[in-house]
């Protein structure tokens, strides 16, 4: 089985975020760069789908600048065993259809029977990359994914939904998104570091996937971001100690003085 | 020159410094209190390779480098000093002893259990009347009928109870001092081998310390490790290699509570405002911030020279030294910045300020570490 795990690179989700001067991006000075986390549920869902039929190859995939191979050799370092980088400068990582369209074009090229994304990627969070490459692959599609078994031709996908499970059953080739639940991500051991240099990563480019400066460009744009911002200061709470005659009162006073919603 | 590490030393940070915060953080208080070894996070450190990193694949292990073994022992020191210490004897002592000087015999023997941690390793060289007086050791082993017999007892080694497998230095022809003494490999279960008391100590509580006492054990002629009469000249090599790891250990430490000081300080309101505007406050963050580069950079030297099979005992002695001394001060200074609270086990940095002091201590003394470069540039 030809198992594909569409991965992204984002900021360490601890990391301190600053606007970049155009005020349209985030300045990546002093950033770390990290798999998306919904992504290391992806790789590990592909890595156990493997191991548990016995036989299969999982292949990484990522859109994204020159740094993204480290998130590639990460997942090689999990135990991944093969990883493509499309990196042009023609492209932008985060465009959800820009991305989808080109991720779609390799995957066509390389063949599948099973693709896994995450159900977002942090920072952005567009929710879209997933459902948008099904779409365009016109395969099945189930997202947000909390359990998966995986046999030969069909899946069994569970996910939540309001107050319920839902289960699906899907032939395969078919796409699903990982959800925070999904499994416990392991960590690349040391072996697997030292092999993750020796395995083979692909490195792509528009041309190669047969896609002109002027379909990129068309491809483009369907949604800009104007503006960044950052989300405005927590105002300072309120600790009210005391008895409850006494805290009433400051609580009434403080919502009079500081709020005005009394 | 490069201060660059490689992409899979990076990804072996991020990896070790993820499973320490993620595994052993919630549980660290619970071992120091408890004095139990954490055998559930020993496991799955073995599962990592975390157990024969300096060991060849082709025995079993991870085969990665001393740079590799000083960044593992740094960032588990970072979150517990007691497994940071645990992990550094069991690589850098034993399984390094066997690995470097055993032969292809034993290699195959005993390195597959020890990498991949189905068995841990003591090293055991310390005596009640021989600590930094190390060529001083009374154990004896005398070779009978084929056998070798050995009587005595060792001090404070660590994994002393758990370890399964230990390499113990004994005294083998007593006329010709440090040049007398040689190294055996001892299992657990061996007739005349047993654990005497286990220490109850001030730090570093969830690392096991306790006595070995040999009883006329008697252990078949090939258990000799190394030649005869090299095994202290080959466990001062290996203590090149072993205060690289106590000078990593130090530096997470101190890294450790370094990052604790910069969060509660900017938190701490005093006077009306975070105890990180006081200049005075300021001034021990800076110091503490610049001791530990100045540090990193003397251990990280010392490793890579040692990498490179340079001679390295003054560099890895100048780090040991200075790394633990500036560890210890920047517990204490850390202690000082959280108070009252720094005072009590409610916060890390109590442990931190016990478990540091090991640092000083283990494997040579801080006077000895002067003895030892002091000797160097004088030579
Ligand atoms: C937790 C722990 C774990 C340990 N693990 C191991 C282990 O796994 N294997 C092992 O073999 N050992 C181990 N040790 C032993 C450790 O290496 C010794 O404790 C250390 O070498 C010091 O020896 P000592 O305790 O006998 O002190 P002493 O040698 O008695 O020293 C006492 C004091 O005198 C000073 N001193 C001694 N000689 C001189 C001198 N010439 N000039 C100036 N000052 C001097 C020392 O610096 C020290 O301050 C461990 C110890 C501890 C506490
Ligand atoms: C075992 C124990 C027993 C105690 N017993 C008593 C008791 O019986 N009765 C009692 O009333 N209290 C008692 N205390 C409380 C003790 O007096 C306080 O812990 C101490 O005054 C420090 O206050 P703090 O812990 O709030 O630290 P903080 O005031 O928060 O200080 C944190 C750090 O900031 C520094 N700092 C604060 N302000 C400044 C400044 N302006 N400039 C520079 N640095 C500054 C401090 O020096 C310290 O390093 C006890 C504490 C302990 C641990």
């Amino acid at each position: 089985m030809k198992i594909i795990v569409c991965i992204k690179q984002v900021p360490d989700t601890e990391a301190k975020i600053k606007i970049a001067p155009d005020g349209r991006a985030i300045d990546d000075a002093e950033i770390n760069y990290i798999i998306n986390p919904y992504e290391e549920y992806a790789i590990e869902e592909g890595l156990r789908t493997k191991e548990s039929l016995g036989e299969g190859e999982v292949i990484l995939i990522s859109v994204g600048p020159e740094r993204a191979s480290t998130a590639l050799r990460s997942g090689l370092a999990m135990g991944a065993d093969r990883a493509i980088h499309i990196n042009d400068s023609l492209l932008d990582e985060n465009d959800p259809l820009l991305v989808a369209t080109i991720l779609s074009k390799a995957i066509q090229q390389e063949g599948y029977n099973l693709i896994l994304c995450g159900v977002q990627g942090v920072g952005t969070d567009h929710y879209q990359v997933g459902p948008i490459l099904a779409e365009l692959l016109g395969i099945p599609h189930v997202g947000v994914v909390t359990k998966l078994q995986i046999s030969p031709d069909k899946a069994v996908a569970h996910r939540e939904i309001e107050g319920v499970s839902e289960v699906i059953e899907t032939p395969l080739p078919a796409l699903f998104t990982a959800q925070k639940g999904l499994n416990e991500p392991r960590y690349p051991s040391l072996k697997g570091i030292m092999m993750a240099k020796k395995k083979p990563l692909t490195l792509l480019d528009c041309q190669h996937l047969g896609l002109s400066e002027e379909e990129v460009n068309k491809l483009k744009g369907k949604a800009l971001i104007i503006k960044l911002e950052l989300p405005p200061m927590r105002p300072k709470g309120l600790v009210v100690q005391g008895e409850p005659s006494e805290t009433v009162k400051q609580l009434i006073e403080w919502l009079q003085k500081e709020t005005g919603i009394l | 020159m490069d201060f660059s590490f490689t992409e899979e030393q990076e990804m072996t940070r991020q990896m070790v410094r993820e499973f320490a915060e993620r595994e052993i953080a919630p549980v660290v208080m619970e071992y120091d209190e408890s004095q139990q070894f954490p055998w559930e996070i020993i496991r799955k450190l073995a599962e990592l390779g975390l157990l024969g990193i300096l060991i060849s694949p082709d025995y079993g292990g991870s085969g990665m480098g001393y740079i590799d073994l000083a960044i593992i022992i740094e960032e588990l020191s970072r979150v517990d000093p007691s497994i940071g210490l645990t992990v550094a004897a069991h690589n850098s002592l034993c399984c390094n002893h066997i690995y470097l000087y055993g032969t292809e015999k034993q290699k195959k023997n005993y390195l597959p259990l020890l990498a991949s941690g189905k068995k841990l390793g003591a090293w055991a060289l310390t005596e009640a009347e021989a600590g930094s007086d190390a060529s001083a050791i009374r154990a004896t082993a005398i070779l009978r009928d084929g056998q070798w017999v050995l009587n005595g007892s060792k001090l404070f080694i660590t994994n002393a109870n758990v370890g399964e497998v230990a390499v113990v230095l004994a005294v083998t022809d007593k006329s010709k001092g440090a040049k007398g003494i040689s190294a055996f490999i001892l299992e657990k279960g061996m007739a005349g081998f047993r654990v005497g008391k286990k220490e109850n100590k001030l730090g570093v509580r969830a690392s096991d310390t306790a006595e070995l006492i040999m009883e006329d054990c008697s252990i078949p002629q090939e258990n000799l490790l190394g030649k005869e009469g090299e095994g202290f000249i080959n466990a001062l090599a290996l203590l090149d290699g072993g205060r690289v790891g106590i000078a990593a250990f130090s530096v997470g430490i101190a890294q450790g509570v370094m990052e604790l000081c910069l969060k509660y300080s900017k938190e701490r309101v005093q006077f009306g405002k975070p105890i990180a505007k006081f200049q005075a406050i300021q001034w021990i963050l800076a110091d503490m911030a610049t001791q530990i580069d100045a540090a990193r950079l003397l251990t990280y030297r010392a490793a890579y020279l040692r990498q490179q099979e340079q001679r390295s005992t003054k560099e890895a002695s100048m780090a040991k030294l200075y790394a633990s001394e500036m560890a210890v001060r920047a517990t204490e200074k850390a202690v000082q910045i959280f108070g009252g609270y720094g005072f009590t086990k409610d916060y890390p940095v109590e442990k931190f300020y016990r478990d540091v002091k090991i640092a000083t201590i283990g494997e040579g003394t801080s006077e000895i570490q002067h003895l030892v470069i002091a000797r160097q540039i004088l030579e």
